[in-house]
């Protein structure tokens, strides 16, 4: 069988159909918003707020038992939604509040958020193992209602994450600045904060909880590498983000290994390929002077001013060649 | 508490002055920092704040331009109580230089594009590539337009800074040591677009720690001590008094050879006292 066959077999699969649409939609959407979080060094966030939405799992699960709804866990996502996007502004309000205690406020909500999913869930008569299909992604079971809440929360992702670029730049870049400019920076940071949330919630079914963070991160980790400007930071990231989503999920469909952690995986190995590769491609710096428009303070034997100054004027030719 | 001393160059026919604060007291933490702090700025004017580390320039143009709120007193920026009343689109601030380069790279021309959002304006208008490299011409690093800030000398980066602020068009400029730690072709190149906009009639709210390249822009020099304006009028006479006995020299030596070269403001102040505060 040939290649091309292989893949219109999977294509014809109406499961892997929806499947690949989800990754595709959350390829695209998580490094976005990843790219606002890198830039406030609030990387590990997303790892907060998947932690937290575990208990928002638990708690859809124990009141869709109590109320006897027919699958358990119709009310998991909606559960982990309304928990991510509270831990998410819970968290934005600890760092407005002080720098020194986000942190810790942070790691309390880690462990706050497993504990509480894995204790609840007891309760509603479940065990912890009815809790791994969101730890670590169940993307085989997409229904079509899911896809249509993932089609719309990844809508919402986009509209905000690409729509106020400039603005959530802007505070996320110099908040101070911001604030002096008159930004609703409130609004903001709460906007960042709820989409962060809904990337979370629609990546769980992706890659699961415990990775979300990495679709979010380990792409704009690669687009630094590569680019100098935010917005193609945040191109190269999505990019990434869909290819590796794309591939992964494919691979399992002939591999029977788990597509969230082959998707991070992928994206871990992108970026370790790239960072390997990167000296090979990136335009050299000029041997130069790097400031030729700063004259030198102190003579040093052995080197004139004006061979400095000849080597710097090499050094900037090159730079706008390159 | 507080007694309104009127400043010596108020005017009553012009518009309202582009800074007005009255009896602002700002706490941070558990620190008293602004004790009463009364100050004018007319238009046209060209106000250096000076003051010792620690008396509160900074704390003051941050609460000028509504980054940290006072605890008791007004402030009028522009003839509107501070807020969303305030045009922010005519106000450019340059805070303290803290690294420019984050994590995520960005260029020149996009951190100076994020200055032409204020208010409720959070979109980048049409052409804003334009204006970025107008603004970035204007403090001499158009051809660095496309460059990550990081790959940026620091005066450099501070000069970024100040293309930010001016690429909206201010009639008010705030700026926070804008000098500091810069370069001497920075600390030029940011001279002579002073020049250029200070004819042109922009108003500056500017913290030195002394007068240097500026020195013959200053129209008033406003002193703060302890949290307190101590002297409000002339600027203070060049005086060579930097390596006087006695001089408390409290600033971080910067790594640039010739930031003495000029007459420095670091000399006893003469002026008349201004405003004061009782506690």
């Amino acid at each position: 069988m040939t290649l091309f066959e292989e893949l219109g077999y999977m294509l014809g699969d109406p499961l892997m159909r929806r499947a690949l649409l989800a990754a595709l939609l959350v390829g695209v959407s998580a490094p976005v918003v990843g790219t606002y979080l890198v830039q406030r060094r609030l990387s590990l966030l997303g790892d907060g707020i998947g932690h937290v939405a575990l208990t928002g799992v638990a708690l859809g699960w124990m009141i869709g038992a109590a109320t006897g709804l027919a699958p358990n866990d119709a009310l998991a996502i909606p559960g982990a939604v309304v928990a991510a996007i509270a831990g998410s502004v819970l968290i934005e309000v600890v760092r407005r509040r002080g720098r020194t205690s986000g942190d810790l406020a942070l790691a309390i909500m880690f462990y706050g958020g497993i504990a509480g999913g894995v204790l609840l869930i007891g309760l509603a008569g479940g065990s912890s193992g009815n809790l791994m299909a969101y730890l670590f992604g169940s993307i085989s079971t997409v229904t079509t209602t899911d896809l249509l809440l993932t089609v719309v929360l990844c809508a919402v992702i986009l509209l905000v994450g690409l729509g106020l670029r400039a603005a959530l730049f802007s505070v996320s870049h110099d908040e101070e600045f911001a604030t002096a400019s008159g930004l609703p920076v409130w609004a903001l940071n709460m906007a960042v904060a709820v989409v962060a949330a809904l990337t979370v919630t629609v990546a769980m079914r992706v890659v699961g909880l415990l990775l979300v963070s990495a679709l979010m991160i380990v792409p704009v980790a690669v687009g630094q590498l590569v680019t100098h400007s935010f917005r193609r930071t945040m191109l190269v990231a999505s990019l990434v983000g869909v290819s590796v989503c794309l591939v992964g999920l494919s691979l399992t469909y002939w591999q029977d290994v788990s597509p969230g952690a082959t998707i991070v995986v992928l994206a871990i190995g992108v970026y370790a390929a790239v960072a390997l590769l990167r000296p090979l491609f990136a335009r050299r710096r000029p041997a130069g002077d790097p400031h030729p428009d700063i004259p030198d303070d102190v003579e040093v034997a052995g080197r004139t001013p004006a061979g400095a100054r000849a080597s710097a004027a090499a050094g900037s030719d090159e730079e706008c060649v390159g | 508490m507080t007694s309104v001393a009127t400043p010596p160059t108020a005017s009553t026919t012009a518009p309202a002055p582009a800074v007005e604060a009255r009896g602002v007291h700002v706490h941070l933490g558990a620190s008293h920092i602004l004790r009463g702090v009364d100050l004018t700025v007319d238009r046209g004017d060209v106000v250096a704040l000076l003051g010792a580390n620690g008396s509160g320039k900074s704390t003051l143009v941050r609460t000028l331009v509504g980054v940290l709120p006072p605890s008791a007193g007004t402030v009028r920026v522009l003839g509107h109580p501070l807020g969303n009343a305030v045009p922010w689109g005519d106000v450019g601030y340059v805070p303290q230089r803290v690294s420019v380069g984050t994590t995520v790279p960005s260029t020149a021309a996009e951190v100076v594009a994020s200055g032409l959002l204020h208010g409720r304006r959070l979109r980048l208008p049409r052409g804003w590539r334009a204006r970025a490299r107008a603004a970035l011409d204007l403090v001499g690093l158009a051809d660095r337009a496309d460059d990550a800030t990081s790959r940026l000398s620091g005066g450099q980066q501070q000069r970024v800074l100040i293309a930010r602020a001016l690429v909206r068009e201010p009639e008010l400029l705030v700026l926070d040591e804008p000098v500091a730690g810069v370069d001497r072709p920075s600390q030029e190149a940011f001279a002579a677009t002073m020049r250029r906009l200070v004819g042109e009639g922009l108003t500056v709210l500017v913290v030195l720690h002394e007068l240097g390249e500026l020195a013959p822009l200053v129209t008033r020099a406003v002193v703060l001590r302890h949290g307190r304006v101590v002297h409000d009028g002339a600027p203070p006479r060049p005086h060579g008094g930097h390596d006087a006995v006695g001089h408390d020299h409290v600033h971080p030596h910067e790594p640039e050879p010739f930031a003495d070269e000029r007459g420095l403001a670091h000399g006893p102040i003469t002026g008349r006292p201004g405003t004061e505060a009782r506690p």
